[in-house]
């Protein structure tokens, strides 16, 4: 009997992604654009955006979002760092498990994981809602913590001990050797961890619902324009924070683009 | 300052590991001011360990590493006036050549005394300006001859680039002792030949004690002044390039520098020795009947006519290398290795001549017998001119024998061991002596007895083949005593021969 071969071209083996590709990224990021650029009636318009850059409390739902992320990314940034550290760096036999300890939180239902943070919180501050900005950072730090951890765990990984000799070799003591090599050598973990953890804590609306923080940041303005079938205004808000996202990723781009030229010769 | 010229001296130095090996033993060396000294030794002998314990990466276990007399053994890397050019190199990824080798001068502070306004004098620690910096950098690329090579990025430098900002970088600092670890490893051939010989250029014109860890023998002989041969985490032989060559102190030293031929021999005579089967002339004097090894280097066998040779062998290959032949000869049951710039006719039949300086032996060290053995169908093993019984069970894991003495291994195979050859190798102290000569194996002479303090160790020749059984035993026999030796089955250890174990 003859065997049965499957083969596949290239181009057939991209069809599965290419069709989900058009469905779900391109056909609703041209309706998305269709939306934001049109009025009510279907009439093109750059009103939508207008009313957003003048208005005081939108520009403002903005500006808060970004400071709670910065917040949250650096608070993170000073967890996750010192921890990655040591749990590269140490001799540990069981450095696995204490590795998974740190990211077990992330296969947990996300839900049950701020409800059970809204009890703790709520016992030791009786009133959620009087705390609302430090509720918030709690919350999404405790969310995007392991985001953070493992590009620095792994960027400690890499990192060639001997580099670290020769730093002493050379005269450096324990403090230059961490400022002059493991420190700049650690930028791209850096990097990719702050990107990771800086972009969805901006427009993650959900925890700051569920730990009653009441001001809005674009992500729930979106939602209730979408709430109130103003779905011209929430395509509007959705292209702003794509656009900034852009800038973003552009600019965190740069730093790994120079580090994959380094990585090489590691 | 001490009085001697040493600059660096390690005192029973002793390196354990966590884990309980131990990594370098009863290390002693003095270095004088100057001198190229290589570590060399097959990897994981302790070469690297002990490089790593004089620049400070690992601190020893006990005994003390003096530098100009005071010990510091205990000082971090940055505090020792030494510096190492590493095996990868390890160059900055995230700085340019220039920032590389600027690296440890932005480190340095240099204490000048100051005298201030009232005139009073200080010792201050100040840091070299850029000037100086900018200077010492351009003079180190210069030495390298990597000028103008400042602002590039190390990632973009071939091999031995990288490898010479390595040695710029390290040599920037001046320091008094460089540490080299296995720097050339890898290089191509031909770059690491121009990098050995641009090393020991730089040595010459610096006048920096180097330290050179390598395994590679031919690079060792070519750069130093001093060879330290390691094995084991010991230090074999110290000595300069031509005594470890010419006068080698062990096999060990003599197989791992050069090719040699190592022979197992016996002082029949006052500067007698005999092995292959034939008697020569040798200078070294060691007493009669001793057991020797003896290492003959392949340029030192001459050919000569079949009649005219103390040996006579049929040539089986002979390969050209260059400058010489190779040539293997067939002695016998032993394969003889011959360098010569004449060329033998494989098949031919050749005599071969060894001048006694040609002949180097040393005393053998015993702690194991070794022989070649057959194991015969009834599980018991031939070798040494004699049949003992012994296990073979022991060669597969949790197998038995059947009612039949075929061998059952674990997964229920029949094997027939019958013609197998093996390795059996038997302690010293694990074969006793009996007048009666039907108890044992094997029955011979007592030829040697000599003694050792609390034992006397005997060496047991038979008259078949003139075999030796090495034993010790505390009891008084006389030489020339016929006895018989038995071995309990327990003690026979036996491998199979390498080839064995490849089927």
């Amino acid at each position: 009997m003859k065997k049965l071969r499957l083969r596949f071209s290239r181009s057939q083996l991209c069809l599965p992604y290419a069709v989900f590709l058009i469905l779900f990224v391109i056909v609703p990021l041209i309706v998305i654009l269709y939306y934001a650029f049109t009025n009510g009636q279907g009439h093109f318009t750059f009103d939508n955006f207008k009313s957003f850059f003048t208005n005081a409390n939108t520009i403002g739902t903005l500006l808060y979002s970004l400071y709670l992320a910065a917040v949250t990314t650096i608070i993170c940034l000073l967890i996750a760092y010192p921890t990655a550290y040591l749990l590269a760096r140490s001799g540990f036999k069981k450095q696995y498990v204490l590795l998974m300890l740190f990211i077990a939180p992330m296969w947990i239902n996300f839900t049950l994981r701020i409800t059970a943070l809204k009890e703790v919180l709520s016992v030791l501050e009786g009133n959620l809602s009087d705390f609302p900005f430090l509720n918030s950072v709690i919350g999404l730090t405790y969310d995007f913590l392991p985001f953070m951890i493992l590009p620095l765990y792994t960027s400690f990984l890499k990192l060639d001990k001997s580099l670290l000799e020769a730093a002493s070799d050379l005269g450096a003591n324990k403090f230059f050797v961490f400022l002059q090599v493991t420190l700049p050598l650690s930028v791209p973990g850096i990097v990719s961890g702050v990107t990771m953890v800086l972009l969805p804590s901006m427009t993650n609306c959900v925890v700051l619902e569920m730990l009653y923080n009441k001001t809005y940041i674009p992500g729930s303005l979106i939602d209730s324009y979408f709430k109130a079938f103003d779905w011209n205004r929430g395509s509007m808000i959705s292209i702003v924070l794509l656009i900034i996202i852009f800038i973003v990723t552009l600019v965190t781009n740069r730093f790994s683009d120079k580090d994959g030229e380094r990585r090489t010769i590691l | 300052m001490n009085e001697s010229n040493n600059i660096i001296e390690l005192k029973s130095v002793r390196k354990e590991f966590d884990d309980e090996t131990i990594a370098v033993d009863n290390f002693n060396l003095e270095v004088k001011k100057g001198e190229f000294v290589t570590f060399l030794g097959p990897s994981g002998c302790g070469k690297t360990t002990t490089l790593r314990m004089i620049a400070g990466f690992e601190l020893p276990t006990s005994g003390e590493i003096l530098l100009n007399g005071e010990d510091i053994s205990k000082l971090p890397p940055n505090k020792r006036p030494v510096n190492t050019v590493f095996q990868k190199y390890a160059l900055f990824p995230h700085l340019n050549v220039y920032e590389n080798i600027a690296f440890g001068l932005r480190l340095k502070r240099l204490e000048t005394t100051v005298t201030d306004k009232k005139g009073n004098t200080k010792v201050k620690k100040i840091k070299l300006n850029k000037y100086e910096i900018d200077k010492k950098v351009k003079k180190a690329l210069e030495m390298v001859d990597l000028e103008g090579f400042e602002k590039r990025s190390v990632s973009t430098l071939s091999g031995g680039q990288q490898q010479r900002i390595a040695i710029a970088r390290a040599l920037v600092n001046e320091p008094e002792i460089l540490l080299l670890d296995e720097p050339l490893g890898a290089l191509d051939l031909k770059m690491r030949k121009e990098m050995q010989i641009e090393l020991k250029n730089m040595h010459k014109r610096l006048g920096i004690t180097f330290i050179y860890v390598t395994h590679d023998q031919e690079e060792a002989l070519t750069m130093s002044d001093k060879i330290v041969v390691i094995n084991d985490g010991e230090i074999q032989q110290i000595g300069t390039p031509t005594e470890i060559y010419n006068e080698p102190v062990n096999t060990f030293v003599a197989d791992f520098i050069g090719e040699s031929n190592i022979f197992n021999g016996t002082v029949v005579g006052k500067l007698k020795v005999k092995f292959c089967g034939a008697t020569f002339d040798c200078l070294d004097d060691f007493e009669l009947n001793d057991m020797v090894d003896v290492v003959v280097r392949p340029e030192d066998i001459k050919i000569c006519a079949p009649n005219q040779g103390q040996l006579k062998g049929k040539v089986i290959s002979t390969v050209f290398k260059g400058v010489h032949y190779e040539i293997t000869v067939e002695v016998g049951k032993f394969e003889i290795v011959i360098q010569s710039t004449s060329s033998a006719e494989v098949g031919a039949v050749i005599g071969m001549r060894v001048e006694p300086d040609g002949i180097h032996l040393m005393r053998k060290v015993y702690t194991v017998n070794k022989y070649d053995g057959v194991i015969t169908k009834t599980n018991t093993v031939q070798f040494g001119d004699g049949e003992f019984e012994c296990d073979v069970t022991k060669l597969y894991p949790s197998s038995h024998l059947d009612e039949e003495g075929y061998l059952i291994t674990a997964q229920g195979e029949k094997i027939d061991l019958t013609g197998v050859e093996v390795d059996v190798e038997i302690d010293t102290h694990d074969i006793e002596m009996s007048d009666d000569k039907t108890a044992g194996g094997v029955v011979g002479n007592i030829i040697s007895m000599i003694y050792k303090g609390d034992h006397y160790r005997y060496i047991v020749r038979t008259e078949e083949n003139e075999e030796d059984y090495v034993l010790s035993c505390p009891d008084l026999w006389n030489t020339d005593d016929r006895v018989s030796l038995i071995i309990p089955k327990e003690k026979i250890k036996l491998k199979f021969k390498a080839t064995e174990e490849d089927k």
